[in-house]
């Protein structure tokens, strides 16, 4: 398991633990007290630690190596998928994935920006990094599952749309607008939770729903605290500052309103234990699929316009 | 006993009536250093007469060219900012509506006029880049979305003049909504079939020109207006070359195929009520 700076207590005490279970495997020796002594001592610094994270923190956590992506949650959240390739523009972008799966039994489309694993993949991956051709893709299958009557989930985790020549050239500012429009107007249900990062337009491309979630250790800004900084104090120094300033966090978000559902991660988070994670996430989609099955096309449409319309504060003087 | 007597009192201009280019008697262009007198520079529309360098001008002055006799009402004035996340960088939001407001005497960077241009009922919701770059925050938002409501109830066409570099970081996730709102708010107006017109202007660039401002039923620009998603910046940070010549300029957008047309502040005018007489 990888830690972060600020999990070094908790990784010392595992260190520990492994240690004494080498020697007492190695030696004749009892050493299952100790053991025993140091677990609950674990127990508490994880509670200590996990229990009052700061912003900053759980932008870590959300960018967490191990984390589970948007491929993993749908193959174990589906009990089939299969991935469907391409914009029938330009190319298939690997930044953003999508297909059929079924979910509970239900045919659903399922679309989220894909991040890789190792180095190799990362790069292929582009980092979650979505060209135009990734976000017509996905408005693309959008429209394949609307043609059909299923409902969309989409699953959000981008530092960002990738800023290049490229990505200019073919419009990423158009890609990302066309698809905010198309979705306020499509005929089936969408869900989107935030699985990762939620970065600023790349984000909400393929993020406007009925319900939008947000697992409990992630963020979703206009801009991530790293280029906040850089913007707003001329240097990369200050994103702890700028990400309690941004109030970034899936609390945040919920507070604000303009979430609907924090999802709860395992303790220390997502990659802690995977599989409970998809198996929660399940639950909730499933859930909120339900208490939106009853509208018809248009209440569908009349609660995005609504419920994206009321977003944001102002005053009235004279 | 003072040298001299006031004979009047203090600074009479009303401050609605300053412009955001000072009413010096001569204006310099910022390209081409070519000057001329404010009087003629505002006779040529804020365009030099040697460069043709289109100035960046404020909401009221593009009031001003569009509509008959330069009559119109400005709608939703009394829309201000508030600072929900009580945000503070090296200076507090606060401070920086403050200054921005005594600059420009707007609440926000986003104005709202209606009037008639060649007879037509117009909305125009333009923007003013002086107030913190043009940047898009809830009150922008907010007096699009008033806009639309505005024209679908006066069945009047729709026109939105950007001018922005992007969502305002101080209202975080709230200024990056704005962007699915306004969204939003076009398809009712497309409902209604009332015509939307995007003029961007430079600059337009990150959450304008990735909402509303692609979204038009024409998207047309000024000319060498910089328009693009991501800053010329960030790009050349992330791909750590330099960028071509002409890159996001509006000659760029218009020959892949992101702009309709490219119009001289010259001919604006004429050519928006030619372009809404074919969808009205």
């Amino acid at each position: 398991m990888i830690f972060l700076d600020f999990e070094r207590p908790i990784a010392d005490i595992y260190d520990r633990i492994v240690q004494l279970e080498e020697i007492g495997n190695a030696e004749d020796i009892d050493v299952s007290p100790a053991i025993a002594e140091l677990k609950e001592k674990l127990e508490q610094k994880k509670q200590e630690i996990y229990g009052t994270l700061s912003r900053w923190q759980k932008v870590q956590l959300s960018r967490h190596p191990e984390r589970p992506y948007t491929l993993f949650y749908i193959e174990n959240m589906c009990s089939s998928f299969t991935e469907l390739h391409g914009d029938r523009q330009h190319g298939d972008d690997k930044a953003i994935v999508g297909g059929f799966g079924s979910l509970d039994g239900r045919s659903v489309m399922m679309i989220g920006h894909q991040k890789g694993v190792d180095t190799k993949s990362r790069q292929y991956r582009n980092f979650g990094m979505a060209n135009p051709e990734g976000y017509r893709k996905a408005l693309r299958l959008m429209k394949l599952a609307e043609k059909f009557n299923k409902p969309i989930i989409c699953l959000i985790d981008t530092p960002g749309a990738y800023p290049g020549i490229e990505a200019e050239q073919r419009g990423q500012a158009e890609a990302i607008a066309r698809n905010l429009y198309e979705m306020v107007n499509l005929k089936v249900p969408i869900i989107c939770a935030v699985i990762g990062e939620g970065a600023s337009g790349g984000a909400l491309g393929i993020g406007v729903g009925n319900r939008i979630l947000m697992l409990e250790n992630t963020w979703y800004s206009v801009i991530s605290p790293e280029s906040c900084s850089s913007i707003l104090w001329g240097n990369w120094e200050h994103k702890e500052q700028a990400a309690e300033q941004l109030q970034l966090t899936a609390e945040d978000m919920k507070r604000f309103g303009l979430v609907d559902t924090i999802v709860p991660e395992p303790l220390g988070g997502a990659h802690h234990d995977a599989l409970l994670m998809a198996d929660t996430l399940k639950n909730q989609l499933i859930a909120t699929l339900d208490e939106l099955a009853e509208l018809s096309d248009n209440e569908l449409r009349d609660q995005r316009i609504n419920k994206f319309s009321s977003m944001g504060h102002y005053e009235v003087m004279s | 006993m003072a040298w001299f007597r006031r004979k009047k009192e203090g600074i009479r201009t009303k401050t609605e009536d300053k412009k955001e280019i000072p009413d010096g008697l001569w204006n310099h262009c910022k390209r081409c250093k070519n000057s001329v007198t404010s009087k003629e520079h505002k006779a040529n529309k804020y365009v030099c007469l040697s460069c043709d360098y289109h100035d960046r001008i404020s909401a009221q002055q593009y009031f001003e060219i569009l509509y008959d006799n330069e009559q119109y009402e400005e709608l939703f004035a009394d829309l201000a900012p508030v600072d929900v996340l009580n945000f503070s960088d090296k200076r507090p939001y606060k401070k920086r509506l403050e200054l921005a407001q005594d600059k420009t005497k707007k609440k926000d960077a986003l104005q709202v006029g209606f009037g008639k241009m060649n007879g037509i009922p117009l909305v125009t919701a333009a923007m003013d880049f002086k107030f913190i770059g043009g940047s898009m925050g809830a009150v922008v938002g907010q007096k699009i979305a008033l806009a639309i409501d505005h024209a679908i109830a006066q069945k009047a066409p729709f026109l939105i003049i950007s001018k922005s570099g992007g969502a305002r970081m101080m209202e975080s996730a709230f200024s990056l909504m704005q962007m699915a709102k306004t969204a939003a708010k076009l398809t009712q107006l497309s409902e209604a079939k009332l015509p939307f017109i995007s003029l961007l202007t430079d600059p337009t660039t990150g959450g304008v020109s990735a909402s509303f401002a692609m979204l038009g039923d024409m998207n047309i620009a000024e000319p060498n207006a910089l328009i693009g998603f991501a800053g010329p910046r960030v790009i050349r940070e992330t791909i750590k070359r330099d960028l071509p010549e002409g890159f996001q300029t509006s000659e760029f957008l218009l020959e892949h195929g992101f702009l309709d047309l490219i119009v001289e502040r010259e001919n604006l005018k004429e050519k928006l009520t030619e372009l809404y007489s074919h969808m009205i």
